[in-house]
């Protein structure tokens, strides 16, 4: 008899086939990516949403995980309804003992369908992990945001500072020191402050 | 003043039949009901039964069937809901790709206009298809458990098209409709207002048929509370059906249409040009890219001949469908929970009944284009008397 090698230690269910409905692809990504870290090697991404339900029933997957952003999870609901199309029985990750996953599911906009009667406690860590993935998503955009406004009122400021060199005959320092100070006298941002050195400027032309 | 709870999140979809809710808030009459209301968008109609169902929302803007699969628990958990106000009645449309159209007009024998006709030109159609080899036709609607889809099943199974074996129904979100006709993806579809009307502007589409003329009485839209909700919040509820009252006598004095209009077609409400709202609201409708119109003063109907009071009777109709086509089993309890969640009582409390109807209103409350009068109280003997039915 040949010695068996070792085998790399699989999670139980490593094999449920997941798809992922999201027209985030950068989002979608990012679930997949933990996913697969989380040992699942059946992850399919489907971006072009138009024919949906036939390709949900071509790749015939055991969990789908959809945005809520999505119009077109009531597509998914027709999988409920009897009809000749349906392989398997469908169901929902919802459930009266469980609000607070639901609500968990909601508040970070991702929803989840079982297909073919698995147990609800075997997915929910694949459900955990969505979840997990879409709140990081949404700090990463907001930071993004925020380091884009960030800049945006960089680059007011410096206009302004600009006008006012000009039109006062200021350095850099004395510009900037006034706005600042105009700034905490009006309880004003130092950018909204800008703004108004901007629009004034555009006025008087 | 107030006992109860007066901060309200109610969620809709923008939709012409929104628009007594839109308006109630928007105009100030739950504000005057002493109400602080927040409107709240939805793109699907899975996220608002979910969202009304754990309590995200105290109140929804919802398909009747939902309202009916919800307390039934068809397809999902078992949420009992209370319809207390119709946001409206009928106000869905038919409309096929000008290809479909062609092929109906060709088979048609007689005024195409007329529903029995189209059905059996529609029938005509599919045999050919079939005959030739060729894909089924694809139908859009909007939801499973919806108006849409049990408005083209009737209307088909009246021709002899079989709904499930004949052609494929299709769910698509409404705003995914007039792309879905232009690529060919779907062959026709039922929807709501404004979305018929694109498809006819763009010239891609024809209007068939407004859904009044295959039911002259169809609950459409409905205010949803959870039933619980509609318990613990007695005095909020009757103040939030007040304000819808006055919102929906204000939409249907025309000479407020104007106004009512221009609110409905802010960005964050329905989010399309005044006049498109307008055509839906005086139920003038452009029907082809040729310039044809149709008009019916039943095309939406929002208060007038009491459309936004909750008839049963509507409930039973809709679960017979649910029935007839096997999304429902057949059960006296479940017609009984089905009757039920349409709360005439709550509506006749604090709006009254209202005059009665006119003798030109459809006994039967249904006043279908075809086949018997509607019995809401022996479903199983109306349902028997229909040819195609998966029951």
């Amino acid at each position: 008899m040949k010695p068996k090698g070792f085998r790399v230690p699989m999670l139980p269910d490593s094999h449920l086939k997941i798809v992922i409905v999201d027209e985030s692809p950068i989002r979608a990504a990012i679930l997949e990516d933990g996913l697969r870290e989380a040992g699942h090697v059946q992850v399919i991404r489907i971006e072009d949403t138009a024919n949906l339900l036939a390709r949900v029933y071509a790749i015939d997957p055991d969990v789908i995980l959809i945005d809520l952003e999505n119009p077109r999870r009531d597509v998914l609901e027709q999988m409920f309804q009897v009809s000749r199309a349906v392989k398997r029985p469908v169901a929902m990750f919802v459930d009266h003992s469980d609000t607070a996953s639901i609500q968990a599911a909601i508040d970070a906009g991702v929803s989840a369908y079982i297909v073919g009667g698995l147990k609800k406690e075997r997915i929910k860590h694949i459900l955990d992990m969505s979840i997990m993935r879409f709140n990081a998503f949404s700090r990463l955009e907001n930071e993004l945001e925020q380091a884009k406004s960030a800049l945006e009122e960089r680059k007011v400021i410096d206009r302004a500072k600009g006008i006012l060199m000009k039109a006062k005959n200021l350095t850099e320092d004395e510009a900037y020191s006034l706005m600042r100070k105009t700034a905490m006298n009006e309880k004003k941002k130092i950018a909204e402050i800008a703004q108004s050195i901007i629009t004034a400027a555009e006025m008087l032309k | 003043m107030t006992d109860g709870k007066s901060k309200l999140r109610i969620g809709f979809i923008p939709l012409a039949d929104a628009t007594a809710l839109i308006i109630a808030v928007d105009k100030g009459f739950t504000q005057a009901e002493g109400l602080e209301v927040e409107l709240l968008r939805e793109v699907s109609w899975s996220n608002m039964r979910d969202k009304l169902n754990i309590g995200l929302f105290d109140a929804a803007h919802l398909l009747a069937p939902i309202a009916i699969a919800s307390s039934l628990g068809l397809g999902h958990v078992k949420v009992p809901i209370a319809a207390p106000f119709n946001l409206g009645l009928n106000g869905n449309a038919i409309t096929v790709t000008n290809d479909l159209y062609k092929a109906l007009a060709d088979n048609a024998h007689g005024d195409l206009t007329d529903p029995k006709v189209s059905a059996r030109a529609l029938a005509d159609v599919v045999a050919e298809r079939r005959r030739k080899g060729r894909e089924p036709l694809n139908f859009g609607m909007t939801f499973p458990f919806s108006t849409h889809n049990y408005q083209l099943r009737f209307w088909m199974a009246s021709g002899g098209v079989d709904p499930d074996q004949d052609l494929r129904m299709v769910v698509l979100p409404p705003p995914y409709m007039v792309e879905s006709i232009s690529s060919g993806h779907v062959d026709g579809f039922c929807v709501g207002a404004p979305w018929n009307s694109v498809a006819v502007d763009l010239g891609i589409g024809h209007i068939l048929h407004f859904v009044s003329e295959i039911l002259q009485r169809a609950t459409e839209k409905v205010l949803a509370v959870r039933a619980s909700w509609a318990k613990e919040n007695p005095d909020t509820l009757r103040r939030l059906i007040r304000a819808h009252g006055k919102a929906a006598d204000f939409v249907e004095d025309v000479n407020n249409r104007d106004e009512v209009c221009n609110i409905l077609a802010a960005p964050n409400r329905i989010g399309v040009a005044p006049e498109v709202i307008r055509r839906t609201l005086d139920g003038k409708l452009k029907t082809s890219p040729e310039g044809e119109y149709r008009t019916s003063d039943r095309y939406l109907m929002i208060k007038r001949l009491g459309a936004a009071r909750p008839d049963p009777v509507q409930a039973a109709w809709l679960y017979a469908q649910m029935v007839r086509w096997g999304h429902a089993p057949m059960s006296n309890e479940m017609l009984a929970a089905s009757k039920a969640v349409f709360r005439t009582d709550l509506y006749d409390a604090v709006l009254g009944k209202g005059d009665p109807l006119p003798a030109s209103e459809p006994a039967d409350g249904v006043g279908a284009f075809v086949g018997p009068a509607f019995d809401p109280n022996d479903i199983r003997a109306h349902l028997s008397l229909w040819k195609i039915r998966r029951w």
